[in-house]
C-alpha cells in the first residue's frame, strides 16, 4: 500500500479518537494536539495493528510522535 | 500550573514532578490524612497494628497466610541471626551464598515440585532480572497491559521488542503472537492474580495459545502462592497448566511473610542465570535470618489446607457483604484474596480511606498510574488469620464510612 493510501486509512482510524475534530496533518502530534492518553494510545495502536496486520512494538511507538511519523512507520512495517 | 509551585527554577530536574506535587498538595489541602505516609507504631499480630495511636485492623498487607508471627518462623530467624549474623555483605555469586540460601531454594523446589529455584533479594528484582536477561535483542515480549511495574521495568531494562495486549484478552494476545516475525524468540508474560482488581487470568487458554506459537511462558504468581491451587502453587496449578509454565516468578513478601523474590523453572539450562542475571549478581544477598524464616514458612505452607480454606471463606464473606452494602467491586465474584472497592474519584477515595482509618481499619488506597483505566481503588487483602468476627466488624466499618462519605 502506498503512502497516500496508508495515510487515508490511518486518518479514518483516528476519527473515533479525535474528540475535538482537529484537522490532521503530518505534523499533528498524538500527545500534544490530539491529547491521547496512555489508554487511548493502547486502543488506537491496536486498531492500526489490526487494520494493517502488523506489530508496532512499544520500542517503535517511542519513536513516533506525529501523524507523519506513524504513516512512515506503518508503510515500512508493511514491507 | 508550574507557577504555583515555589521551587520552579530553570534547569531544575524536579520540574517534571510539578503536576504530581500539585496534585498531592491539593489533596492534602482538603485536610485528609496523607494516605501514603502512614506509620505503624506497633504491630500486634498479622491482622492488627497500632496506627496513629489507634488499634487498627489490617486489611491491606498481602500477608495472606499470616506467617509473619508464626512461632516456628520467628524461632528460625532468631537462630539464624545467632548462627550466621545480621547480613551476608555479599553477592550470591561471591561471598553471599550461605547454607540458608541453598536451603530456601531447596524448599522452593520442593514446594513447586520443580528442578531449579533462584532466590533474589526482592520480588521486584526477580521480574526485573529474569525478564531483562532471557529476552534479548530481536526477541519479542508479549505481555498483559495491566502487568506489575516490576514486569514493565524488566521489559524496559532489556533489549527485546515489547508488545502489550489488552488485559486478559485472549484474542488480542493471539493476534500479536501471530504477527511476530518468523524465527524470533517469544516470551509471553502473564500474572496469575492481577493485584489491582484481584481478578485471575485464564491461564489455561492463554498458555495453550502461547505454546502453539512456540513461545516460552513466564507467570508471576506473587498473589496466589500458598492458597490458590491444590498445593498452593498458584493459578497455573489450579487450572492444571503448571507443567506448561517455563518460569514461575514469586515473592516472599506476601504469603511467605518476609522479603525476597524467586524464580522456579524446569529449564535444563536454568542454572546459567546465576552468572548472567545482573539484578541477581550485582546486589547483596538476603540476610541469613530472612532466608531462614522464608524456608520455614514455605515448608509450613505446604501443609496449610485449613488456613487456605478459612482464607477463601473470608474472601467470599467480605465480597458478598460489600456487594450487599452497595459497593462497586473490581470483580463480580471473589477470585482471590484481594477485594478491590472502586471509588468514584481520588478525592472521595481518599476521604473514604481516611474514614475507614478513623473506624480502625487499614486498606490500600491505589491510584493511577498503578491502577488500570485511571481508577481510584480501595484495595483490601484478606488474611487467613482474620477471624470470622473481624470480617463482620470490617463490613460494619465499611458501611459506616461509606455512608459518611456518601459513597453508598
Amino acid at each position: 500500500m502506498d503512502r497516500a493510501a496508508t495515510a487515508d486509512k490511518i486518518t479514518a482510524l483516528i476519527a473515533p479518537f479525535n474528540k475535538k475534530n482537529i484537522a490532521v496533518t503530518d505534523a499533528t502530534s498524538f500527545a500534544g494536539d490530539l491529547e491521547f492518553d496512555s489508554l487511548t494510545v493502547m486502543d488506537f495502536v491496536a486498531a492500526i495493528e489490526d487494520e494493517f496486520d502488523i506489530i508496532i512494538s512499544m520500542n517503535a511507538q517511542a519513536e513516533i510522535e506525529t501523524f507523519g511519523q506513524l504513516v512512515d512507520a506503518v508503510v515500512k512495517l508493511q514491507g | 500550573m508550574s507557577d504555583s509551585v515555589e521551587t520552579s527554577v530553570k534547569g531544575d530536574l524536579f520540574s517534571k514532578f510539578d503536576p504530581l506535587i500539585e496534585m498531592r498538595k491539593n489533596l492534602l489541602a482538603t485536610g485528609v490524612t496523607d494516605p501514603f505516609s502512614l506509620v505503624m507504631e506497633k504491630v500486634i499480630s498479622p491482622t492488627v497494628a497500632v496506627c496513629n495511636g489507634r488499634e487498627t485492623i489490617l486489611l491491606g498487607t498481602y500477608n495472606y497466610m499470616g506467617m509473619t508471627f508464626d512461632p516456628a518462623v520467628i524461632a528460625a530467624g532468631k537462630q539464624a541471626l545467632d548462627d550466621f549474623g545480621a547480613g551476608t555483605t555479599g553477592s550470591r555469586c561471591l561471598n553471599g551464598t550461605y547454607a540458608g540460601h541453598k536451603a530456601v531454594e531447596q524448599a522452593l523446589c520442593d514446594f513447586y515440585a520443580m528442578d531449579h529455584a533462584m532466590v533474589f533479594s526482592t520480588g521486584y528484582q526477580a521480574n526485573l532480572g529474569i525478564i531483562s536477561t532471557i529476552a534479548g535483542k530481536g526477541d519479542y515480549i508479549i505481555l498483559d497491559i495491566d502487568s506489575h511495574a516490576s514486569i514493565w521495568d524488566g521489559c524496559k531494562m532489556g533489549d527485546a521488542e515489547i508488545v502489550p495486549f489488552k488485559h486478559n484478552d485472549i484474542d488480542a494476545m493471539e493476534k500479536r503472537l501471530r504477527r511476530v516475525p518468523a524465527g524470533a524468540g517469544i516470551l509471553v508474560v502473564l500474572e496469575g492474580v492481577y493485584s489491582m482488581m484481584g481478578d485471575i487470568a485464564p491461564l489455561k487458554d492463554m498458555i495453550a495459545i502461547a505454546k502453539k506459537y512456540g513461545a516460552m511462558v513466564l507467570v508471576d504468581e506473587a498473589h496466589s502462592m500458598g492458597f490458590i491451587g491444590p498445593n498452593g502453587r498458584g493459578v497455573a496449578e489450579e487450572q492444571g497448566v503448571l507443567d506448561q509454565v517455563d518460569f514461575v516468578i514469586g515473592t516472599f513478601s506476601k504469603s511467605v511473610g518476609t522479603v525476597g523474590g524467586f524464580c522456579v523453572s524446569n529449564h535444563p539450562k536454568f542454572e546459567i542465570m546465576r552468572l548472567v542475571c545482573r539484578p541477581y549478581v550485582f546486589t547483596a544477598s538476603l540476610p541469613p535470618s530472612v532466608v531462614a524464616t522464608a524456608a520455614t514458612s514455605i515448608r509450613k505452607l505446604m501443609h496449610a489446607q485449613d488456613k487456605r480454606a478459612h482464607l477463601w471463606e473470608n474472601s467470599r464473606t467480605l465480597h458478598a457483604g460489600l456487594i450487599a452494602r452497595g459497593f462497586t467491586l473490581g470483580t463480580a465474584s471473589p477470585q482471590s484474596a484481594i477485594i478491590s472497592v472502586i471509588m468514584p474519584d481520588l478525592e472521595r477515595g481518599a476521604a473514604m480511606w481516611e474514614a475507614l482509618l478513623h473506624e480502625g481499619l487499614y486498606v490500600n488506597l491505589a491510584r493511577p498510574p498503578a491502577t488500570p483505566a485511571g481508577m481510584t481503588l480501595l484495595r483490601c487483602s484478606l488474611c487467613a488469620l482474620h477471624t470470622a468476627e473481624q470480617v463482620q466488624t470490617i463490613m460494619g466499618m465499611f458501611e459506616r464510612a461509606g455512608k459518611k462519605v456518601g459513597i453508598i
